[in-house]
């Protein structure tokens, strides 16, 4: 797999290291609720872990050590974007 | 048919033309007491245990290929019970007690051998945590003998002791490890649950279940509709998307683990051998092949298939351990589909839908879990409580903290 990585051009995965699905959000913490624990336990641990098209954080830690948020298809292993993750790559 | 001596010699001069399939080739009939999704080595498994000790007979096993197709006929044969948490050694142990007197038990050659499994250790601190993994494994009565270098060297003097880096300082060593025959252990569990009146039903996909009040009340599959008192899942590697089906999600990621076999050799590697400063493990085929393989590659994957960078990572380790196979070429490689859980140990419980039971989450290490795994689904899904044996495998011990976390590597899966 090569990683288009939007500061170093295209690049061989393993330069890269993976942190897994992007879509994950933790939950705000500063507002206790009822519901907190529970929001918490499927940020750690649940995850849709689809087969198809996924966004996932990657970083460049042989490169320019940036995170970038891959589009990665689980079942053919195709890339078709990368962008910066703190640009709002993930909706 | 019972195998034996005599059937062996009784069909050698008919020339081998009496032999009958091994199991039926069913096709699915409308309802059953227990529909099992996954032909696999842990579905076959749960089949046989629910026919032989439990008495539940009308059963189907669903499966989406062919029996032996999928991470059964996949992995590296390898079995051992050496494991550290109290959580996981009942389990592992049973499952290699239920190994030591599989082949009587099922009248089938499924060449276990228990030629022993030896982890290396390289420095002080990983002697330490061997020799602690070894003392828990001996309390709870299993087998573990803590080598120093010496003893090491007797069994495999050709390994790189004196390796810059990684000098060999010594092993745990369990001698009632082993390998056995992947395919057969399928072929006779398939064997021996069809014998007792179990449904094997090849090439039928289940595309959803159906569920009225909160209550399975069966399967839709490629090949129509099936009803079940009760649904059993074991699909490792698929877990996810056949509980997405039921509407509940899973603690998992699926990850591809690749294997690798070489050319045929005359014996070199008497045992199992595992390097303790990178991932690489390695045993010899009775067909003279090296079987090998190391991590997962590391990212979500169905694609059973891996990449370049793990192939060069795994023989890096194994050059490391024994540069005298280097010059061995790699015939074949492939891959399979991990269920990675977030703790890295199995889930085997309840589903939240009421009548559903899941059974996922083996990491890579889900064959020599086979026949345990099989014997305490059997026991959960016939009695509807856990057997003694896997208490602890719940799936909601991530909401309660209760996880058992062998590695100690926190919720990331493509780390366990």
């Amino acid at each position: 797999m090569r990683i288009p990585c939007p500061f170093c051009g295209p690049r061989d995965a393993a330069e890269f290291s993976y942190l897994g699905d992007a879509s994950v959000r933790r939950p705000d913490s500063s507002v206790p609720g009822d519901g907190l624990d529970a929001a918490m336990q499927v940020y750690v641990y649940i995850r849709d872990n689809p087969a198809g098209p996924l966004k996932e954080y990657w970083y460049h830690g042989a490169g320019c050590h940036s995170w970038l948020v891959v589009d990665r298809d689980t079942r053919t292993h195709e890339i078709t974007g990368a962008a910066e993750a703190h640009s709002g790559a993930v909706s | 048919m019972r195998y034996s001596l005599l059937s062996l010699l009784a069909n050698a001069v008919s020339g081998h033309k009496a032999w009958k399939p091994q199991w039926r080739d069913a096709a699915p009939q409308s309802a059953y007491d227990v529909v099992i999704v996954g032909g696999g080595g842990h579905g076959l498994a749960t089949a046989y245990y629910l026919a032989k000790e439990h008495g539940i007979t009308n059963v189907a096993v669903l499966e989406k290929g062919w029996i032996g197709g999928g991470n059964v006929g996949r992995n590296t044969t390898i079995i051992r019970s050496n494991y550290l948490l109290h959580g996981n050694i009942p389990l592992y142990e049973l499952s290699m007690q239920l190994w030591e007197k599989l082949e009587q038990d099922l009248n089938y050659n499924a060449m276990i051998s228990q030629r022993g499994v030896l982890n290396l250790f390289h420095s002080d601190g990983q002697r330490d945590a061997y020799a602690r993994r070894g003392n828990a494994m001996r309390i709870h009565g299993v087998d573990a003998e803590l080598l120093d270098r010496e003893g090491v060297r007797k069994l495999y003097p050709f390994l790189n002791f004196d390796a810059a880096r990684f000098p060999i300082q010594g092993g745990l060593l369990q001698r009632r490890g082993g390998t056995a025959r992947h395919d057969a252990v399928a072929w006779g569990y398939a064997r021996g649950a069809s014998d007792r009146g179990v449904d094997i039903v090849q090439n039928c996909e289940v595309t959803g279940f159906t569920i009225a009040d909160g209550r399975v009340t069966g399967v839709r599959t490629s090949r129509g509709e099936i009803r079940a008192r009760k649904v059993a899942i074991a699909v490792a590697g698929s877990s996810s998307r056949v509980a997405a089906m039921a509407s509940f999600r899973l603690p998992i990621e699926s990850h591809v683990l690749q294997a690798f076999v070489s050319e045929g050799l005359k014996p070199i590697i008497p045992g199992v051998i595992t390097f303790g400063a990178g991932h690489f493990y390695i045993s010899q085929s009775d067909k003279g092949g090296l079987v090998f393989g190391g991590d997962i590659d590391g990212y979500n994957s169905y694609a059973q298939r891996g990449n370049l960078p793990c192939v060069e990572d795994v023989c890096e380790g194994g050059m490391a351990l024994m540069p005298a196979i280097g010059r061995a070429r790699v015939l074949r490689s492939w891959a399979g589909l991990v269920d990675m859980s977030m703790d890295g140990s199995p889930i085997i419980d309840r589903a939240p839908v009421d009548g559903l039971f899941v059974n996922a989450g083996w990491c890579y290490g889900g064959f020599k879990a086979t026949p345990g795994s099989g014997f305490v689904f059997a026991h959960l899904i016939a009695r509807d409580a856990p057997h003694p044996a896997a208490t602890r495998f719940r799936l909601d011990r991530f909401r309660t903290g209760n996880i058992i976390d062998e590695k100690g590597q926190g919720a990331q899966p493509n780390l366990h």
